[in-house]
């Protein structure tokens, strides 16, 4: 994975040349404040701990299994982390997957279009919800809070009443039949055989993003941007930063994704039902921050994202491996979190004193 | 302004390809044209001349629940056949849920239908209506209370039944472990079929907990329980929307375990003909909506009441294969 020569990547701040001490400090220091590292070692603790304790964990077919249920929430926590660095927060994004979905569903089949078309249409649609976002929190100044709150409730609200409308039911008809669909398929929701084992093409998808994340994050003047207007945008503004145009770029980040999720819900499970999807966008901000991405923005990375949506799948599907009683399920799961969280900040802490 | 210029003039161009593509990229199989050139279901017109009375239904449904989708169906088609205006709402919240009840009875509405999923907080309202003189009937779940809330009659699957007549099926195709999905943690009614299945089961039942609102979740957690627990040879959903994700979950996991479930719809009519699927439990919601209106109907031109006190059970009907084909036009038109 490209987790551990991503802070190799960065720029090397400059040192002394010739002077071996600084150069090895400097190094050293740069891994220490990397923002993910402490949830690494938490995602190391989980694995381990899964390792020991449930005995089908480690099979390459359990272990691919993890994977996808982390690709999964990982799609939308790459952006949702790029966002919360840039300072903002969307409540709208797991409800925008769905909304994504039924788009493409409802045009291609009213329209008994092809497949394809239903993909591109929703494409401009998620986009524009995600302009919407950004447009409205820029010209009103109003808490992104407040302004994705109304998105999520619009948003939930049209996808039941269009989808009730338009179709006559709460879900989709199924499109399985209609043309397009095996490729379309064949791109969002299908899987690759790697050594016998089967590889969801999402964690395809997931480590693609977070790739093109980190490079636009750390070698891109965009990246420079996004750090500069969550750690404090009117500073950033006085230095020139299009702070208008980073916003409303990091909210369409998050409506290409949901786009990307929303299309692998549709060509996976063929009808999608309208009242989903509530409830996921915490799951995004959750692996945002279990990553070490700061609720208050300016830090963070899209690696450390990855690893906090990796903590939770493993921690969710860990559980369900080692068979312990599903009545407790979700206490297991929120005890596992705290811990991860807990290990990763004070790693963190322990960090920043040596450097 | 040259830029803004530009940038309409992009716009122009790429809904026009949009347009251009749609019309070109018709597809030739399936969509909205098929459905249109089957047959529709039969409107109608009002078979009775009693006088527009107003029935009002509160379920605790949540938003965009299939299930409750076919229940309003059934009592939309009743309410035409009988002259009825019918009016819906629903919240899964108890307390809102009352509150919706009260408002109905403060419109003074002819007659309510109720769905009693939390008791207790629906006692006093539903007491309520009847001191206010507009006759109740409960559907779906609440059989052990309608009664001595003052209920007229109360329509409905017993749920410990249902798992029940799940548990002999699962018994006489020969199942040894199984496996019983639970998509909304603390529904009572959930532990009573996986609970009823167990009883009457002879192998061994587990119960596994997902979240309903994520499907990929709900996958990929059956999926892993699959792979830690190789024995298993059938899994139980207990909504049709999780029936073929069981199966891709299934699929995934290699495993050979036979999926079933509760509850039908077109997805699930189709698995069972395609052999995907062995059996479903069906209670028939269409019928819990159309017979709650039509005997709320009954009972003020006739002052019928059904049952005798006891519940009137609309199911459970075991689903195979055999009767899949039959049905599967019926669940296309949302009524199955």
């Amino acid at each position: 994975m490209s987790a551990a020569d991503a802070p190799a990547r960065q720029p090397a701040p400059t040192g002394g040349p010739g002077d071996e001490r600084l150069v090895h400090r400097s190094l050293a220091r740069r891994l220490m404040s990397r923002p993910e590292l402490g949830s690494v070692v938490g995602a190391i603790a989980v694995f381990l701990f899964f390792s020991l304790i449930a005995e089908p964990f480690l099979r390459p077919a359990s272990l691919s299994t993890v994977l996808y249920a982390s690709s999964t929430i990982g799609i939308m926590a790459v952006p949702v982390a790029l966002l919360m660095i840039g300072g903002e927060f969307d409540l709208s994004a797991g409800v925008m997957v769905v909304s994504s979905a039924l788009v493409s569903s409802m045009f291609s089949y009213q329209m008994t279009a092809n497949t394809w078309v239903g993909v591109g249409v929703s494409l401009l649609v998620t986009l524009a919800i995600g302009a919407f976002n950004g447009v409205l929190l820029t010209r009103t100044k109003l808490p992104s809070f407040v302004i994705t709150l109304g998105t999520f409730f619009m948003l939930t609200g049209l996808n039941l009443g269009f989808t009730k409308l338009i179709s006559g039911t709460v879900s989709t008809k199924s499109i399985a039949d209609m043309e397009g669909f095996d490729s379309a398929r064949a791109l969002f929701a299908s899987h690759l055989t790697i050594g016998g084992v089967d590889i969801q093409i999402t964690i395809v998808w997931w480590l693609a993003l977070v790739a093109v994340a980190t490079w636009v994050l750390l070698r891109t003047r965009a990246g420079n941007w996004i750090f500069a207007v969550g750690g404090n945008a009117d500073a950033a503004r006085a230095v020139g930063v299009p702070v208008t145009r980073t916003k409303i770029g990091l909210y369409m980040g998050v409506a290409f994704c949901a786009w990307i999720s929303g299309q692998h819900l549709l060509f996976s499970f063929d009808a999608i039902q309208s009242g989903d999807g509530v409830g996921n966008e915490f799951l995004y901000i959750i692996a945002a921050a279990v990553g070490g991405c700061l609720m208050t923005g300016g830090f963070g990375s899209a690696i450390g994202a990855a690893v906090g949506a990796l903590i939770f799948g493993m921690a969710s599907k860990g559980i369900v491996y080692a068979q312990w009683n599903p009545d407790w399920y979700k206490f297991f799961l929120g005890v596992m979190l705290l811990l991860a969280t807990l290990l990763n900040a004070w790693v963190r802490k322990r960090a920043e004193d040596k450097s | 302004m040259a830029r803004v210029g530009r940038r309409g003039r992009v716009v122009g161009a790429v809904l026009a390809a949009v347009l251009g593509v749609s019309l070109a990229g018709c597809s030739s199989t399936g969509g909205k044209r098929a459905e249109e050139r089957a047959a529709q279901a039969a409107g109608g017109k009002a078979a009775v001349h009693t006088p527009r009375w107003t029935f009002a239904m509160v379920t605790h449904s949540g938003d965009g629940d299939t299930f409750w989708d076919i229940v309003q169906n059934g009592a939309q088609q009743a309410a035409v056949k009988d002259n009825i205006n019918f009016v819906y709402a629903h919240d899964k919240e108890a307390q809102r849920q009352s509150q919706l009840v009260q408002s109905y009875i403060d419109q003074k509405v002819d007659g309510l239908i109720v769905s009693l999923a939390k008791p207790d907080a629906m006692k006093d309202v539903v007491r309520k209506a009847e001191k206010a003189g507009i006759p109740v009937i409960t559907v779906n779940s609440g059989a052990a209370e309608s009664k001595a809330f003052g209920a007229l009659t109360h329509i409905g699957q017993d749920e410990t039944v249902a798992g029940e007549a799940v548990g002999e099926e699962l018994t006489k195709r020969g199942k040894k472990k199984a496996l019983c999905v639970l998509h909304e943690q603390g529904n009572v009614g959930h532990e009573q079929r996986c609970d009823g299945a167990a009883k009457t089961f002879k192998g061994e039942l587990q119960k596994l907990y997902v979240d309903g609102t994520n499907m990929p979740d709900v996958q990929a957690s059956i999926e892993s329980k699959l792979q830690a627990d190789p024995a298993i040879d059938a899994v139980v959903t207990l909504g049709a929307p999780f029936a073929p994700t069981a199966v891709q979950a299934k699929e995934q996991a290699g495993s050979k375990a036979e999926i079933d479930t509760f509850d039908l719809n077109a997805q699930v009519a189709n698995g069972l003909k395609d052999g995907s699927l062995g059996f479903a439990v069906d209670q028939q919601p269409y019928l819990q909506g159309y017979q709650a209106v039509d005997l709320l109907w009954l009972y003020k031109y006739n002052s019928d009441v059904l049952g005798g006190g006891k519940p009137v059970l609309t199911g459970p009907q075991v689903i195979t294969k055999k009767d899949a084909a039959a049905l599967q036009e019926y669940t296309k038109r949302g009524t199955r």
